[in-house]
């Protein structure tokens, strides 16, 4: 699927989630091995991607890994500058694919002086079956605010009237550029809530986070993607399982580089003698680490959070894919 | 997944009538209206601006003065503060309102829904209409109340409908403003050359009481042909021919428009845009 040598066949797990949710094995929107450039800067670099019918996909990745450029070639903003991108069987350039996608981009700035609902009803007039003003008020939690101007909405509430905006269409297909960025958790939480109620009722959505906590609560899917390359490609259990390891604890006096050399050390902490060690396997790793510092001490062996099983995934990339330093190698 | 993609897998929506496509148009320019007379800090000094000036220097002096045969300072600055006028409605409207929402992505969120690119536009030249069709009439208003200026009711009409048809070039140029500027540089950049060409051009006093290198300079300026078509309509006028100048304005305008798509798709290719 990504052809990435990886020690579990992604398949192995990933067939559970979609097979619960897809109707279809044909993707409702792909990108294939698609590459762009930005004059030096190599933003994608052969990136494989598809969403299915009725599946959340999450695309993860650290700031800069190529997320947006992903949801612009899908969008038909940006042009590849090689590979294929195709959306509901057609050019996302399309008008007649464009009325069938909705999109939630990351805006500086929005026209403030109009309200939520001249907003909404300017989105609505472009669609030819558009979503009726009430339930996109209701499904976008937007109620008593239709009057108030854009401006005078609260971070949260912005954000809701930019979903909104993107469901004016009733779109078949939701591409959500970082959603929840900037918002703080009850916020963040309130539109997880309303994005899970549109997947269920049959919407198919590409979700684009930094934060692996959100890709694991919501996506069905996880694609992460590292300096414009598809690292994995899994369901969010198959991620955790794979990769969410040990967290190694003890006092040392080994060097950062002499604990990252230990066998299986993905990320190393240090501090004033405090080592924290984030491995798949503990026991080859304390083996080791016993054999190089016999006097250390407090040692603690505990599972990794989320985060650093994320962490743990980034490094490795970059580990095996020199090539992958930014600036492009052409 | 490297299976021929098939398309049966969704039903696509259905096209779009051509009553509705129309709608677009309507409902785009009622809401870029609306946005736009919100924000005081725009809408004020486009319109007051022009009759200001107009009363300081048309009005002030005596507009009963002369400046030709037959001809008062009040209605002969009529015309020209009403090209003044207009052309900074457009080149604000315009060019100041795409930079700003083609740097802050709001113009990347509207691009990516199926709004035809060109109600975008159409709904910012009805503005630019609005406005400019305001500041002629207060202008016309101040000239026939206070400075006694008396004219033809066809001339009205005439030299009116020439003032605001003046929009279209000036909107053009606008729009290759707007895709040059940055979001912060727009206005700055737009009163550098707003101000400088109006008042080169003969727009803000008769270019004959203007150094003689001003009066070599304005036949290369679009203003300078947009003020004359206007004065034209009054019998004021430096004499040029009216094909030169029309001829002038649709050069300016089209070189406009190829330099605006020129750097439209540019931005295609950027990270923002």
């Amino acid at each position: 699927m990504t052809g990435l040598p990886r020690p579990a066949a992604p398949q192995e797990l990933a067939g559970d989630s979609i097979s619960a949710s897809a109707a279809g094995i044909f993707p409702l929107a792909r990108l294939r091995q698609a590459h762009k450039r930005y004059g030096k800067i190599h933003a994608l670099r052969g990136v494989d991607l598809a969403i299915r019918r009725g599946e959340l996909v999450a695309l993860l990745g650290p700031n800069g890994a190529g997320k947006t450029t992903a949801v612009k070639l899908l969008l038909g903003l940006a042009r590849p500058t090689a590979g294929e991108v195709r959306v509901l069987g057609g050019d996302p350039r399309d008008a007649a694919v464009r009325r069938g996608v909705g999109a939630m981009l990351q805006v500086a700035k929005v026209p403030e002086t109009l309200t939520v609902r001249e907003h909404l009803e300017a989105f609505r007039s472009y669609y030819p079956r558009p979503m009726p003003f009430g339930r996109l008020v209701a499904i976008a939690g937007l109620e008593g605010l239709e009057k108030r101007k854009y401006g005078e909405l609260s971070g949260g509430q912005q954000r809701r009237t930019l979903l909104a905006l993107a469901l004016s269409g009733d779109p078949e297909l939701l591409l959500l550029d970082e959603p929840t960025v900037g918002l703080d958790v009850e916020a963040r939480r309130a539109l997880w809530r309303e994005i899970r109620q549109l997947v269920s009722a049959g919407r198919s959505v590409l979700l684009t986070t930094h934060y692996l906590e959100e890709a694991d609560a919501l996506a069905d899917r996880v694609v992460v993607l590292v300096e414009g390359r598809v690292v994995v490609d899994d369901t969010p259990a198959a991620i955790k399982s794979r990769f969410a390891g040990r967290r190694v604890r003890c006092s040392t006096r080994l060097e950062r580089a002499e604990l990252l050399a230990l066998p299986g050390a993905a990320s190393v902490t240090l501090e004033a003698g405090r080592a924290e060690i984030v491995c798949a396997d503990a026991e080859p790793l304390v083996a080791a680490l016993l054999v190089r510092d016999p006097a250390l001490s407090h040692l603690e062996v505990g599972s990794a959070a989320l985060d650093d099983a994320f962490l743990a995934l980034t490094r490795d990339e970059a580990h095996t894919t020199p090539t992958a330093a930014p600036g492009g190698s052409r | 997944m490297n299976a021929p993609y098939a398309v049966a897998d969704f039903t696509p929506p259905p096209p779009m009538p051509l009553a509705r496509r129309a709608r677009i148009y309507l409902v785009e320019a009622r809401t870029e209206l609306l946005k736009v007379i919100r924000l005081p800090a725009y809408a004020i000094p486009t319109i007051a601006f022009p009759p200001l000036f107009y009363i300081l220097f048309g009005l002030s002096f005596g507009g009963s003065r002369s400046v030709g045969p037959s001809m008062t300072v009040a209605t002969y600055m009529m015309a020209t503060y009403g090209a003044f006028g207009v052309m900074g409605a457009a080149l604000f409207g315009f060019g100041v309102g795409v930079a700003i929402e083609r740097g802050q992505g709001w113009m990347l969120v509207k691009r990516a829904t199926p709004m035809p690119v060109a109600a975008y536009f159409a709904a910012k030249m009805a503005v630019s209409v609005v406005f400019g069709a305001a500041i002629v009439a207060i202008l016309f208003a101040l000239g026939a109340g206070f400075g006694g200026v008396q004219l033809p009711a066809l001339t009205w009409l005439v030299l009116a409908g020439t003032l605001v048809a003046g929009a279209l070039p000036f909107c053009a140029f606008g729009l290759f403003l707007g895709y040059l500027a940055g979001p912060n540089s727009a206005v700055p950049i737009v009163n550098l050359i707003y101000l400088p060409i109006s008042f080169a051009s003969g727009l803000w006093m008769p270019l004959r009481l203007l150094p003689g290198f001003f009066q070599k300079l304005a036949p290369w300026l679009p203003p300078y042909h947009y003020g004359q078509l206007a004065l034209k309509t009054i019998g004021a006028d430096a004499g040029g021919d009216l094909a030169t100048h029309v001829g002038a304005l649709a050069v300016f305008t089209l070189l406009s428009l190829a330099g605006a798509a020129f750097l439209y798709r540019r931005d295609e290719g950027k990270t923002w845009g």
